[in-house]
């Protein structure tokens, strides 16, 4: 077997008329930790569930550890771990219990779960709610729940959608701790997400999509460093002015970017950019410097925000 | 994290072929671990059902049947005997709606668990076998315990009554197959079982010859006991407990359309579940 987990050429996936995945082309190497970064909508899940071998492409070649997830859903099924974006644990069930009967579906025996349940309430500290119903959990603590579930079989790939979204900082931040963990471990990540952040924090490579298309490809750093410049100046003056303004200061700086509440300006060095902008005797209400980041590279790739 | 440690990895640990074979099993497994959570409210249903309607209607209401009906009786038993095996067939059926409908509501719509469950190596098939397997378990549980109520109130009169329990099964579950198909194509639930159980339930319930035979209704009705599995499991209990007069090719069509419906229903709900799960 190759070194490549997954490989997708051309996948296309069409509901009706409607085309969710746009002939992609991607590859997942063994340990790495893979990203799709990309706004609501832009085909994320879809992508997600078909390489999940639970949806079927329309088109193009995909295979998923060497084989085609159309004959083999089942087979691939059995080494992939998910996590989807709405967590489905079994509300009937408590949390050892939903632990269990998910190692069971992957046919695991009840002395292996045995130890394997206590790790798993370790790794997601849930040691002491073991026996609680899943429903009275917090929203944190489901989704470790969902994720702990997911690693059950030791699976090969672990699939993330949309990991943390809807959890406060301090569970995002355990979270993305146990991941890291898992990563250091060896285990393939397939992550998604529309927080730039996260991808920067977890993921070595992504895939920027927007309308089911790929726009770019590449570590963040990387993408960073060909669509955006190192530092980025933020400034407002006011709503009213921001416009007039912007047409002043598009000379002075490699990209500007207008948005209704602010413009950003794209510089190596924000502080010169800064003092520039002073000096021609104009005065921002605020002004912040800050490093680049994906929400940069994004807009400069779509005209729009992640987050809208 | 000593477990991280010495991990061994999915390829190593899992056989895929163990889990082809036995996934529905483990389907069930979940459904009857969810099941016995509630064991004693199962158990108390299953027990005051048949008690209280066998007293009540059975021997209050059979009563006055019996003594207005002379020494003939109805269909030359007992009331009691007579309505017994027609709420031995109906406690199966409702059960077995029980068991199908709710899980899978709660499966696809409510909790999402079968996309869960189907994000692992099960498929579609197993888990609509699996939900039928645990709903099968809990109506023969039903079953019998309605069965041995029906012998405390001596309304068995017949050697062969004992074969009334597979009858009443396979009604039970022959409905609940169709519920669950039913139910894997319900997005909006809300006015699902509303429908469900007033206009489709419940006049099956009153007019398959449950509370007087199926002839002394008009024959405009007869249409309804010749398609609910109520009436022919019905049919056959009575054949079964009193001796009931039946031609043998008579028992031979009720046992056919029960069996039909359920292979129907089981073939027609394997097939949505894994459409519903593949989009």
């Amino acid at each position: 077997m190759t070194s490549s987990l997954v490989t997708a050429r051309g996948l296309t996936k069409k509901f009706g008329e409607f085309v969710a995945v746009d002939a992609i082309d991607f590859d997942v190497a063994k340990g790495e930790s893979f990203g799709l970064l990309g706004p609501n909508g832009a085909g994320k899940s879809t992508t997600m569930r078909i390489v999940g071998a639970t949806s079927q492409r329309t088109s193009g070649d995909l295979t998923i550890l060497g084989m085609d997830p159309e004959k083999f859903g089942p087979q691939i099924r059995a080494h992939l771990g998910v996590v989807p974006q709405q967590d489905n644990l079994d509300m009937n069930l408590s949390v050892s219990e939903n632990l269990y009967i998910y190692g069971r579906y992957f046919g695991l025996s009840r002395k292996y779960l045995k130890t394997k349940i206590e790790e798993l309430l370790e790794f997601a500290q849930l040691e002491e709610k073991r026996d609680a119903k899943v429903e009275s959990l917090s929203g944190g603590m489901k989704r470790r729940l969902t994720i702990a579930r997911g690693l059950v079989s030791e699976p090969e790939i672990l699939m993330l959608d949309e990991p943390t979204t809807g959890l406060d900082p301090q569970a995002r931040h355990i979270l993305w701790d146990r991941l890291f963990r898992l990563k250091e471990q060896g285990v393939t990540l397939i992550i998604t997400t529309h927080f730039m952040d996260e991808a920067e924090q977890l993921c070595d490579r992504l895939i920027v999509m927007d309308k089911g298309k790929i726009m770019a490809e590449g570590s963040p750093a990387l993408l960073i460093k060909e669509y955006s410049t190192k530092e980025v100046l933020e400034i407002r003056f006011g709503s009213e002015r921001n416009s007039v303004m912007a047409n002043q200061l598009r000379e002075m700086c490699e990209r500007i970017e207008e948005l209704p509440d602010r413009i950003l300006l794209y510089h190596e060095d924000g502080e010169v950019l800064l003092e520039q902008i002073y000096s021609a005797g104009l005065h921002p209400k605020t002004s912040l410097v800050r490093r680049s980041s994906l929400e940069d590279v994004f807009l400069r790739l779509t005209g729009r925000t992640l987050v809208d | 994290m000593s477990a991280d440690n010495l991990r061994r990895g999915s390829l190593e640990i899992i056989d895929s072929k163990k889990i082809i074979s036995r996934g529905s099993l483990y389907v069930a497994q979940a459904r009857l671990t969810a099941m016995f959570k509630w064991i004693w409210m199962i158990l108390a249903i299953a027990v005051a059902n048949p008690v209280l309607y066998l007293l009540s209607i059975g021997v209050g209401v059979g009563a006055f049947i019996d003594k207005n009906a002379g020494p003939a009786g109805i269909d030359g038993v007992k009331y009691l005997t007579f309505l017994a095996p027609a709420l031995l067939a109906t406690s199966a059926i409702q059960g077995a709606i029980d068991e199908s409908a709710f899980p899978t509501l709660e499966g696809f719509n409510w909790w999402k668990n079968f996309f869960g469950m189907n994000a692992t190596p099960i498929s579609g098939n197993q888990i609509a076998t699996g939900v039928f397997l645990a709903s099968f378990v809990r109506v023969v549980g039903t079953v019998v315990i309605y069965w041995f109520v029906m012998l405390a109130f001596g309304a068995l009169e017949s050697s062969k009554a004992w074969l009334a329990i597979p009858t009443a099964v396979m009604a039970g579950v022959a409905f609940g197959s169709i519920t669950q198909a039913i139910a894997a194509q319900i997005k909006d639930d809300n006015i699902f079982f509303v429908i469900f159980n007033r206009f489709i339930v419940m006049p099956l319930f009153l007019f398959s010859g449950t509370f007087y035979p199926l002839s002394s209704m008009p024959v405009y009705l007869h249409w309804i006991g010749w398609i609910s599995p109520l009436w022919h499991a019905t049919e056959l209990g009575r054949y079964l407990t009193y001796g009931h007069a039946m031609t043998r090719d008579m028992a031979i069509t009720h046992f056919a359309i029960l069996l039909s419906l359920l292979v129907v229903g089981v073939t027609l709900s394997r097939r949505l579940f894994t459409k519903r799960l593949a989009k």
